[in-house]
């Protein structure tokens, strides 16, 4: 079941291009990494096929009605604000807030995705805490999990693992997994190449404002176009423990 | 007075400075005066009043200002000054007129510069009146024409007294909620008209601030208010209360106005004769 | 809900005691009685016309300031914000002199508070051009400081210019506030715009919650925020404007009443908003109480009191901002 459908988008900023021409799909089972150098227009990508940023061509969520979006696409970006010291478990219910109508409380159904989005993030014992005072590690994980009570069918995220320490960045690797297992597509962006490559179904690579690869990871990340895109080289190879990249040095 | 209290605290300062008379110096028998100026509103009028053709050579701004003055229009015929030293030493007076509160500073200015200026107080009630006009008399050399001007103002005054004994209860209430007490010029032609003032009552006797409620409860027959400044302003929003529209009957309405009841001229016995009309509206037929 | 319960109770008995506290001395048994049966005589007059009006407006303008600064500072994300502080009551000051200085306010009825509106409305929409969509705290203070300056220095001179001598002194009632002798006129001009913009304003609960997670989120969850921000400076320029007409600039209700009530409704800008109301008209009860108290005798204004709770407050805000920046 097709989530997304994008074609021939494109973005001009202050007349200059940002995105040139692209088009993809994303399907129920998935979970596609983002991937690209600084300024490739990877938050760009996302927020046009949001419908956030003016864009030409056709993105099937911006052309949703607001509503009908927020119950269908969850979006998490890139800038972890939390304005007001309110709880964990206040803000985590925000993600509810697409699914009420005006002036309707937290029903039974909206508590438990709540509860499962806090479970699933590991914050039980950070439920009652003041989101402000945790840490920016704690923060993110907050923020995800207000994503994920959102329970959309596609997800939408923006360097969610930036400022993890490994473990958690591995434990919101799983649960993107995990989502995508039960039949939600997951959009996530990447700087961690070793990541994208074990975690995501599939990547797609930006390059100056345009998709130079689409596919299965090992497929999109070879050589060429880790010099390429990125100006590094890297060691990428199949262990028992699945597939590996480390990046090695930078190319001039 | 009470224009001083609250009418000083506003631009025209000159405004509220009637005259009187306590300490006139005693006048030989000099030519009388050829070039007299005067900056204070009160001494502007009866100046002109009793002045010989030319000898009065210029009044204050203020006296042609028909919300503050009773003779604006003949006011117009002479030319303005505006109380500055420069102005009225330029003019070359060998007599200056002036208020005792008003342009200290210019008066200060023309006495060291060897200029004749004689101060007056502000009159404070009715029977000062006549010693302010024979006091200008003397010094203008118009002697007879002060006595006849006296005469005349005893004549109108007596016919104006109030018949029957009853004293309605007024209140004369002035932007941000001012009260006139009996002291004072005002509150004397409220007394001459035979209206008796609440102020007193309220323990106001030298005027001041009456709250609203206080008014309402006091309850007068009627409130008298003044005259709106063009413009507006909050202070003078107080009079225009629903409440004090409420208070007294329709029937007695009056206003009073600087024109008539700050400087102790002749045409005092205007607003007398106005606060006699209002009387007579509030006892109905009592002395007629 | 019991957060709720006792506001509303104390502001009940705030309400009560601004009624039975005057000048003339009533019980307040026989005030009450009054008040509500028309005795024909001065009491009732005292009652219905000076008190009630006065205690009215206190709730309203109150009630308005509290959820206009709950409102602005959830939107802007920022606790500083206040219409006083950052100019959207001055220039509804200059709004509301300019209309009765030229006259039209005496010619047409409502053009009193719609011109104070009109005022609030270029005050706030300046402060969101400048400050931007989150507003910083230097740049809120900053063009705080500015419009406040500029709308002050106009009122001035309007005043000023006035034919009325009454008028120039009248500059501190505009800048300060005050509800002395406000009469049953004021409260019905003032009451449809207040009633309007609370509205508004009381509606946008959610969509400022949304707005914790940051205008991206928030607009993501569809949230709109053309119509939030057009809501927002609508129903803050009709309630501070129909406010600042019939009271002057009264500041800091917007800027404490969030700041004491935030704590206790969990944060929720969606919550404070309601909270706020009832705070704000609690603290303008109490401070119209105060002046009355403190000098019966003049009128003492109520930006004054307003002003020493708040202005040491403001500081602190201040201080923590830039400890925590």
């Amino acid at each position: 079941m097709t989530l997304l459908s994008v074609r021939g988008l494109s973005v001009t900023r202050r007349g200059r291009p940002v995105l040139q021409d692209i088009s993809l799909t994303v399907a129920a089972g998935e979970v596609v990494g983002l991937i690209g150098a600084n300024g490739a227009g990877k938050t760009t990508l996302l927020r046009a096929m949001l419908g956030l940023l003016s864009h030409r061509g056709q993105s099937s969520l911006a052309e949703m009605p607001a509503r009908d979006r927020g119950r269908h696409a969850a979006w998490m970006p890139q800038a972890r604000e939390i304005a007001w010291p309110v709880t964990v478990e206040t803000l985590v219910a925000l993600g509810r807030i697409p699914h009420l109508t005006a002036g309707q409380r937290l029903s039974e159904t909206d508590r438990a995705a709540v509860d499962r989005a806090i479970a699933r993030m590991g914050l039980d014992p950070f439920r009652q805490r003041n989101a402000t005072n945790l840490s920016g590690g704690e923060q993110a994980r907050v923020l995800i999990a207000r994503v994920l009570a959102q329970e959309t069918p596609l997800l939408l995220a923006d360097e969610p693992v930036a400022g993890l320490d490994p473990a958690h960045q591995i434990s919101t690797m799983h649960s993107f997994t995990a989502l995508a297992a039960e039949g939600r597509g997951v959009v996530v962006s990447l700087h961690d190449l070793g990541l994208a490559l074990r975690h995501c179904t599939r990547l797609v690579m930006l390059e100056g404002g345009r998709i130079s690869a689409d596919g299965p990871p090992l497929s999109v990340l070879t050589p060429a176009r880790l010099r390429t895109g990125f100006g590094i080289s890297a060691w990428i190879g199949e262990t028992a423990q699945g597939p590996v990249l480390q990046p090695l040095d930078v190319l001039h | 007075m009470w224009a001083c209290a609250v009418r000083s605290k506003i631009a025209a300062g000159a405004l509220c400075l009637a005259f009187g008379g306590a300490g006139a110096p005693a006048l030989a028998d000099t030519p009388a005066p050829q070039r007299v100026v005067s900056l204070n509103l009160c001494t502007d009028q009866l100046a002109m009043l009793l002045a010989a053709p030319g000898q009065l050579r210029s009044v204050s701004h203020l006296a042609a200002d028909p919300r503050s003055s009773a003779m604006a229009d003949a006011a117009r015929a002479y030319p303005a000054n505006h109380g500055r030293a420069e102005e009225i030493y330029l003019m070359r007076p060998d007599l200056v007129l002036a208020g005792t509160y008003t342009a200290r500073a210019t008066v200060a200015m023309l006495e060291r510069l060897g200029l004749r200026v004689e101060t007056f107080e502000p009159v404070t009630s009715l029977d000062e009146v006549p010693a302010q006009i024979r006091r200008i008399g003397a010094l203008l050399g118009r002697k007879a024409e002060a006595e006849a001007m006296v005469a005349t103002f005893h004549d109108d005054l007596a016919a104006l007294r109030p018949e029957g004994p009853t004293r309605p209860r007024v209140a004369l209430y002035d932007a941000s909620g001012y009260t006139t007490g009996d002291r004072g010029l005002a509150g004397q032609i409220l007394n001459a008209a035979g209206l008796a003032n609440i102020a007193v009552e309220a323990g106001l006797s030298g005027g001041g601030y009456l709250p609203l409620e206080l008014l309402v409860m006091l309850n007068p027959e009627a409130v008298i208010t003044s005259h709106p400044y063009p413009g507006a302003s909050r202070a003078e929003e107080v009079m225009r209360h629903p409440a004090v529209a409420a208070v007294g009957t329709d029937a007695a309405r009056g206003t009073f106005s600087d024109r008539h009841w700050v400087c102790g001229t002749p045409h005092v016995l205007q607003a007398v004769a106005e606060m006699v009309a209002l009387r007579r509206g509030l006892t109905g037929a009592e002395g007629g | 809900m019991r957060l709720f319960a006792g506001l509303a109770l104390l502001v009940l008995l705030l309400f009560l005691a601004a009624l039975v506290i005057g000048p003339a001395a009533i019980g307040p048994g026989d005030s009450l009685r009054a008040l509500v049966l028309d005795d024909g005589g001065p009491v009732t007059l005292v009652m219905r016309e000076i008190r009630l009006p006065r205690a009215l407006l206190a709730v309203m303008i109150g009630a308005g300031l509290g959820l206009a600064g709950a409102a602005m500072q959830g939107y802007l994300r920022n606790p500083l914000a206040d219409p006083g502080l950052i100019g959207v009551s001055g220039s509804a000051a200059l709004g509301a002199v300019i209309a009765l200085q030229t006259g039209l306010a005496a010619a047409a009825l409502l053009a009193l508070p719609l011109s104070a509106l009109a005022g609030a409305m270029i005050g706030v929409t300046l402060i969101l051009a400048l400050a931007g969509p989150r507003g910083g705290s230097l740049t809120l203070i900053l063009a705080g400081i500015a419009i406040s300056a500029l709308a002050g220095a106009l009122t001035s001179l309007v005043l000023n210019l006035s034919p009325n001598p009454f008028a120039a002194n009248e500059i501190v009632f505009w800048m300060m506030g005050s509800l002395a002798d406000r009469s049953m006129t004021h409260v019905w001009l003032a009451l449809p715009l207040i009633l309007a913009g609370g509205l508004a304003l009381a509606l946008q609960g959610r969509a400022l919650d949304a707005l914790t997670l940051g205008e991206d989120a928030a607009e993501a969850m569809g949230v709109n925020l053309t119509r939030l921000r057009l809501m927002l400076v609508f129903g803050t320029a009709a309630v501070v404007g129909a406010s600042t007409a019939v009271a002057g600039a009264i500041g800091f209700i917007g800027l404490v009443v969030p700041h004491l009530l935030r704590g206790f409704v969990g944060a929720r800008p969606g919550r404070l908003l309601w909270a706020s109301a009832l705070g704000g008209a609690a603290m303008l009860l109490a401070a119209d109480i105060a002046v009355r108290l403190v000098l019966p005798d003049r009128d003492l204004k109520l930006g004054v009191l307003t002003a020493l709770v708040g202005a040491p407050l403001f500081l602190h805000l201040i201080y923590r901002t830039r400890r925590g920046a």
